[in-house]
């Protein structure tokens, strides 16, 4: 086992691990909703890709074209599951953004198919390269690059920018929020904006691992951004990232470590962890702001 | 300026407010007192938009603005301080002044005159304007949720109990800047519990007892009138 290999693994799973649990939380810290149709953010924005594959467009267009539409589907998100029932109760948003969910898988089944299909993908992805002493896929290295400029572009947005200053006060005390002017359907479909444009990023760092997309394809990232946010602590944004990274050190591991025929039971091993972190601290390792109400 | 038409609040099957009417002129100061429960909050917060009336109306200079989203009420300009004090404990003292002035972000100069005024009224923000706002002491978030809320530059302010659990020579700072506020022409609603002190500057006041208004009048008499001691005091005669 070489260090340096395995600390660029750790950081390439746990950038996108992170970039996942970012898109979920930062939803979930406004609404105190999990949006179920995380994961179809994704699939939304892999599909795009697939159809404008014949299109002969520089690569980058084409992931431009996926990115957008993973925003688009996550503004959507928010009109049609969320904003309806929003102000009625907790359960019919479950109830809609499950829906919302299933909605989309179905129609990618329909109208695409449930086969896989391949997703363009830049010749620079599946090359290797030598860094660092170890020979490592090139889209590794993207994939860090990648999330440290989202993440720092996110970071910078949160701090710096009255509409994430007005974010991060939604986040603490939605009532109190709006009491300062601040619209509550601006707040909450930026929120669903910034969730597209992180599953976006996730569909092409995600699907470049396999190159192809299929319908269900949302539900693993779904998944991993789910726990990551739980062990990270669902009431912070530098928490998701946390869990991200923390996860991700979990898995590697795991992948190092565990002998081949067990290899199969990692994500058994996995949770058991999960679970040893949450009996630690059962609200996740970085506390939050101690507000919390739905509003 | 403030017309305020039997509102109604409900809280299930607790009925909070019962049928409340008061007005506030332009430029007056007008103190809401009751005892605890009596719902004063309520009725305030539901002016703010913060709470949905049940039932009546609130016109503000003539317009029907019942049930209007809080933050419409601050395009309007009516900004509310509720009794809970709540700033926004992760971000700095500057940031929620700035947050203060969100209805306003296209007139930057203008909110930094407005924010240096405040820093000069209370230099105890200034030196604390990049800490988490957290870390006041509650007398400082006082100060810092008033001005914050002045930031929008409001033509009516409403205010819930601002001098709750401070030290008495916070409490006569917090009553100096209302009276500064009032002099300076804003129109103000002013829930207490410090009764004297807020007739002491006020024109009018009501006072409440179990979602009603059981009494109305100007301050003085208000402050004179004996029987009305125990609605707002308590036990006290
Ligand atoms: N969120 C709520 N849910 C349920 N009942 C509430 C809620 N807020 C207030 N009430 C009830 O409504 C009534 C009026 O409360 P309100 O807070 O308006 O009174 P108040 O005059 O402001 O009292 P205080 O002096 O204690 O602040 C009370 O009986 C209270 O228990
Ligand atoms: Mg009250």
């Amino acid at each position: 086992m070489n260090a340096a290999q395995f600390v660029l693994d750790v950081l390439s799973l746990g950038g996108a691990y992170a970039l996942m649990a970012l898109g979920l939380v930062i939803v979930y810290g406004i609404l105190r909703l999990v949006n179920f149709a995380y994961g179809e953010l994704i699939m939304v924005g892999g599909y795009t890709m697939f159809l404008v594959s014949g299109s002969g467009l520089p690569w980058l267009v084409m992931a431009g074209c996926g990115l957008t539409m993973a925003i688009v589907a996550g503004i959507a998100t928010d009109y049609l599951a969320f904003r309806p029932v929003r102000e009625k109760s907790v359960t019919a948003v479950l109830i809609t953004s499950f829906a919302f969910s299933t909605l989309l898988q179905n129609a990618a089944l329909l109208f695409i198919s449930p086969r896989p299909r391949a997703v363009p993908l830049p010749e620079l992805f599946s090359r290797t390269v030598e860094f660092a002493g170890v020979i490592t896929p090139a889209r590794n290295l993207i994939t860090i690059a990648v999330a440290v400029i989202m993440l720092g572009l996110f970071s910078w947005l949160m701090r710096s920018t009255a509409l994430g200053i007005a974010m991060r006060a939604a986040a603490t005390n939605f009532r109190m929020a709006r009491m300062m002017g601040i619209p509550a359907n601006l707040i909450i479909s930026a929120a669903f904006a910034i969730s597209g444009l992180l599953a976006g990023t996730v569909a092409i760092l995600w699907i470049g691992r396999i190159g192809t997309v299929v319908p269900g394809i949302g539900l693993e990232p779904l998944l991993i951004a789910f726990i990551a946010t739980v062990i990270g602590g669902m009431r912070s944004l530098s928490g998701a990232v946390v869990g991200g990274f923390l996860l991700a050190l979990i898995d590697t591991t795991l992948n190092y470590t565990l002998p081949q025929d067990l290899l199969k039971f990692r994500d058994a091993f996995t949770f058991s962890l999960v679970i040893l972190i949450l009996l630690w601290r059962p609200e996740g390792i970085v506390r939050g702001p101690a507000s919390g109400q739905r509003t | 300026m403030l017309d305020v038409e039997s509102l109604e609040v409900s809280y299930g099957a607790v009925r909070g407010v019962r049928g409340v009417s008061l007005m506030v002129r332009k430029g007056e100061l007008v103190t809401l007192l009751g005892a605890n429960g009596a719902g004063k909050s309520s009725t305030l917060m539901a002016i703010a938009g913060a709470v949905r009336a049940a039932a009546g109306r609130v016109r503000l200079d003539g317009e029907d603005v019942t049930g209007a989203a809080p933050e419409e009420m601050v395009r309007r300009g009516v900004a509310a301080v509720p009794e809970t004090r709540d700033v926004f404990p992760d971000l700095t003292v500057a940031q929620n002044l700035q947050l203060g002035a969100f209805t306003r972000r296209r007139d930057q100069a203008g909110v930094l005159h407005d924010r240096s005024e405040h820093f000069r009224r209370f230099p105890i923000l200034a030196e604390r304007q990049r800490l988490p706002a957290g870390n006041l002491s509650g007398g400082e978030q006082q100060m810092l949720v008033i001005a914050r809320a002045l930031m929008s530059r409001p033509s009516v302010l409403l205010l819930d109990e601002p001098s709750l659990g401070l030290a008495p020579i916070v409490v006569d700072q917090i009553f100096g800047m209302i009276r500064g506020l009032k002099e300076s022409g804003l129109t103000i609603l002013l829930v207490e519990q410090n009764a004297a002190k807020a007739l002491a500057v006020s024109d009018r006041a009501y006072v409440m007892r179990l979602g009603r208004i059981e009494a109305e009048g100007p301050a003085s008499e208000i402050a004179a009138a004996t029987e009305l001691k125990s609605l707002y005091l308590g036990a006290e005669p």
